[in-house]
């Protein structure tokens, strides 16, 4: 007989109300608010957006203040916060040729038409603390501004290396509507557009780990950063009731080109080929894992052996969302009480069975010893061998 | 307005919806009061926040894939039979009204010259704000140099 026990609601409440004060915490602290959050920890949010896989600053800031920083939590909240919103559109396919770059590096070219702009990156700091950040009143270092703004013509270094037919051309595939994982269920043989989009929402440190392990010999292809882009895309739309496209506004976006080798085969010389990664806001690192595990993932298409983790679909598609992950792992906290009870009667049956098993072996080791006390030692020498 | 030194700028409704879409509330709603009470304008469908699902392709050329959604608001209001739609990003109710209605009354009341008041303001305040982000950009950019080395010194 099932016996169904209730309980614990006041307990869940009380807890609610002690994680709120330890969000809180020191009353003598100013509360954090939304703003300063979507302001000054903005690549927080740039995570939470692109791998909440909901772009807006202000949501993605509230979540992170809701799940006191904890990242993982805060990309839940926001996946759970889509389920009330109606699609209402999609958008034209982002160009990102036509960028407003803040930031755009080539690690192949040195002298590439508009040049290496470095614009806000951690990179070249020493990665020092720095405490004059913990003082307050103090005056904070403003950006130079130069006389001109960046050349608004910054071609892509694929195309670069394309004019030359050095590197593979880009597929436009099927004209058909691209793969929506949040409108159909993962399935297999995933197509390159399902990929981008699981890889796109995937966790950081799961595809950063991934990507890792293609550079340290589990399924590498040699790669260079080709192009490296941050900045303002325009988003487009077509309306059903407008029989133009409008432009709603602006998103940051970070963007990779990744090349990488190729040996070529007897249809195709040798050429190089892409890895592609693409991400809401600052997201340079999770891009360039993107672009390492997108290229992996094409080992098939491209003749090679599949042979390591980065490049096999299953695993990394079914493993790459941290919010399916996270749930799953942390459901082993509920109450697990039923099963349990089953287990340890099981466990204890078994026991029980190995215990007599252990006392019939004694038993006839003891009388085997006690008759063959007397005969020949040929059988002697045979028996220790069976117990 | 000095319009006769500048000659009156020109916008097709897409270019006006595009500037009222990226246009601050407060520039609206003052933008609005200034014109006084407006009558006869109906509203078809009231603002309503939801997603779109934002588009990339592979290698930023190839294959359409679904990069994330995007918060947006939509709404489409009617004067003298003339219909204004509104599609801004974020979730902003009042902004979508009001550039719903700006885009209607441009449309309804051409008389008004709209076009040649508002949205040059707007798009240059706009256009200012590029240009500012842009040129801190630029003061990044390397200027590559090459050491003199030992044996070319002479």
């Amino acid at each position: 007989m099932y016996v169904a026990v209730k309980g614990g609601e006041k307990a869940i409440r009380n807890s609610h109300a002690l994680i709120s004060e330890e969000r809180r915490g020191d009353l003598e602290v100013p509360e954090l608010t939304v703003e300063q959050i979507r302001e000054q920890m903005s690549l927080s949010v740039d995570r939470v957006m692109t791998e909440g896989s909901i772009y807006d600053r202000n949501l993605a800031a509230l979540a992170i203040k809701q799940a006191q920083g904890d990242l993982v939590e805060a990309i839940f909240l926001l996946r759970a916060f889509r389920a009330t919103l109606p699609r209402l559109a999609h958008s034209l396919p982002l160009d990102t040729a036509k960028m407003q770059v803040q930031r755009r590096i080539s690690a192949s070219y040195k002298d590439l038409p508009g040049g290496q702009i470095l614009g806000p990156t951690y990179d070249y700091t020493h990665r020092l603390l720095d405490f004059n950040l913990a003082l307050d009143g103090m005056e904070r270092e403003q950006a130079v501004v130069a006389d001109q703004g960046v050349d608004p013509h910054l071609p892509r270094v694929a195309d670069v290396l394309n004019h030359e037919g050095l590197i593979e051309p880009e597929q436009q595939g099927a004209a058909q509507e691209p793969f929506d994982l949040t409108r159909q269920p993962m399935s297999f043989p995933a197509s390159r557009d399902q990929r981008l989009q699981a890889l796109a929402r995937g966790d950081e440190g799961f595809l950063l780990a991934l990507g890792y392990s293609t550079q340290r010999g589990y399924g590498g292809n040699h790669p260079f950063a080709g192009e490296i882009r941050l900045g303002e895309v325009e988003v487009w739309i077509q309306p059903e009731g407008l029989d133009f496209a409008v432009s709603i506004g602006d998103i940051k976006v970070s963007e990779c080109q990744m090349i990488n080798q190729f040996k070529g085969n007897a249809e195709h010389p040798p050429q190089f080929t892409r890895g592609y990664g693409l991400a809401f806001g600052h997201s340079e690192r999770k891009t360039m894992a993107m672009a390492l595990v997108d290229r992996a993932l094409r080992a098939p298409e491209l003749g090679e052996s599949v042979r390591f983790p980065a490049q096999q679909p299953e695993f990394v598609l079914y493993h790459s969302d941290n919010v399916e992950a996270s749930g799953f792992v942390q459901h082993l906290k509920l109450p697990h009480y039923v099963d349990f009870q089953a287990e340890l009667q099981l466990v204890r049956q078994l026991r029980q069975e190995h215990q007599a098993k252990q006392r019939d072996k004694q038993q006839a080791a003891s009388q085997g010893a006690d008759s063959a006390q007397a005969p020949s030692t040929a059988s002697q020498s045979q028996e220790p061998n069976h117990v | 307005m000095n319009s006769q030194v500048n000659p009156p700028a020109s916008y097709s409704r897409a270019q006006a919806m595009a500037i009222l879409a990226r246009a601050s509330l407060i520039e609206l709603e003052q933008a609005w009061i200034s014109l006084g009470p407006i009558s006869k304008l109906k509203i078809i469908l009231p603002a309503e926040a939801g997603l779109a699902m934002v588009r990339g392709r592979a290698g930023g050329t190839g294959q359409v894939f679904n990069l994330g959604e995007m918060t947006m608001t939509r709404a489409v209001v009617e004067l003298e039979g003339k219909q204004g739609h509104a599609y801004v990003a974020g979730r902003q109710l009042r902004l979508a009204e009001l550039a719903a209605s700006f885009d209607a009354l441009m449309q309804a009341r051409p008389q008004m010259n709209l076009m040649q008041s508002l949205l040059p303001k707007l798009e240059a305040r706009q256009q200012q704000a590029k240009e500012l982000a842009s040129r801190k950009a630029q003061s990044t950019k390397v200027d590559f140099f090459t050491l003199v080395r030992g044996e070319n010194a002479k």
